[in-house]
């Protein structure tokens, strides 16, 4: 079951070498994303879009909010 | 949009998903760095004086307004010990009654910007609402600094010549 967490998580996660996806069409990605994210908007995610993703490492997804 | 992704990701065999459910907004709020064609344009916080003058609730209205006019001011930020907005001392409510306290005086509630609020937004907002000053604060409330409109219109107006310069 994935897990909400808060920026400070994020922080932690990211130094212990998780993958960061910013689901958010691409667009928007260009324009703003958090350092280090990689681009895979919400509709692309199926097992062709994920190939670059490591199943052994800890994900973090986000987008603009919880709304 | 972000809690559909990562049930979906569960459902391709990724085991260890998290959702930072505050996103993007919340990490540009922290005013941690962003990459990205924004990146490099003015936000709030780029164009916002940091130097602003504040006060609080319970002082003299007289003691603000000679402070702010020392330090070449005409505008001040109510704050609590926490460096929390509370209200907005404009040129009008500084030039009030100088005995009465700070908290009858002031405008509560003013509206904050984001630190990461595009400055052509900014400006565009403080003229359609004829907005001499506004605070920028964290996603907590805390002052960072305060936007003048002259400083707003003026770097939106550049960034226009910019554009223009590039289109040639």
């Amino acid at each position: 079951m994935p897990r909400e967490i808060e920026r400070a998580e994020v922080r932690r996660l990211l130094d212990e070498g998780a993958q960061l996806v910013e689901v958010l069409p691409s667009e928007e990605f260009k324009e703003d994303h958090l350092p280090g994210a990689i681009s895979i908007p919400l509709r692309h995610i199926d097992a062709e879009g994920v190939s670059a993703l490591d199943k052994n490492r800890p994900v973090i997804v986000y987008c603009w909010d919880s709304a | 949009m972000s809690p559909r992704a990562a049930w979906r990701l569960e459902t391709l065999g990724f085991m260890n998903v998290y959702d930072y459910k505050d996103g993007k907004l919340d990490w540009m709020a922290a005013g941690f760095p962003m990459e990205g064609t924004n990146a490099e344009r003015p936000r709030a916080a780029d164009v916002a004086r940091k130097d602003v003058v504040t006060c609080r609730l319970d002082e003299r209205l007289g003691d603000v307004s000679a402070r702010a006019a020392a330090a070449g001011w005409e505008a001040a930020v109510v704050v609590n010990e926490e460096r929390v907005v509370l209200g907005l001392l404009r040129k009008k409510e500084l030039a009030g009654e100088p005995g009465q306290p700070v908290e009858g005086a002031m405008r509560p509630g003013p509206s904050t910007f984001r630190r990461y609020v595009a400055i052509t937004e900014m400006a565009a907002f403080m003229t359609d609402h004829n907005l001499d000053s506004s605070p920028i604060t964290t996603s907590d409330g805390r002052l960072t600094g305060l936007v003048l409109k002259e400083d707003a219109v003026r770097v939106a107006h550049e960034l226009g010549h910019e554009s223009e310069e590039k289109v040639l």
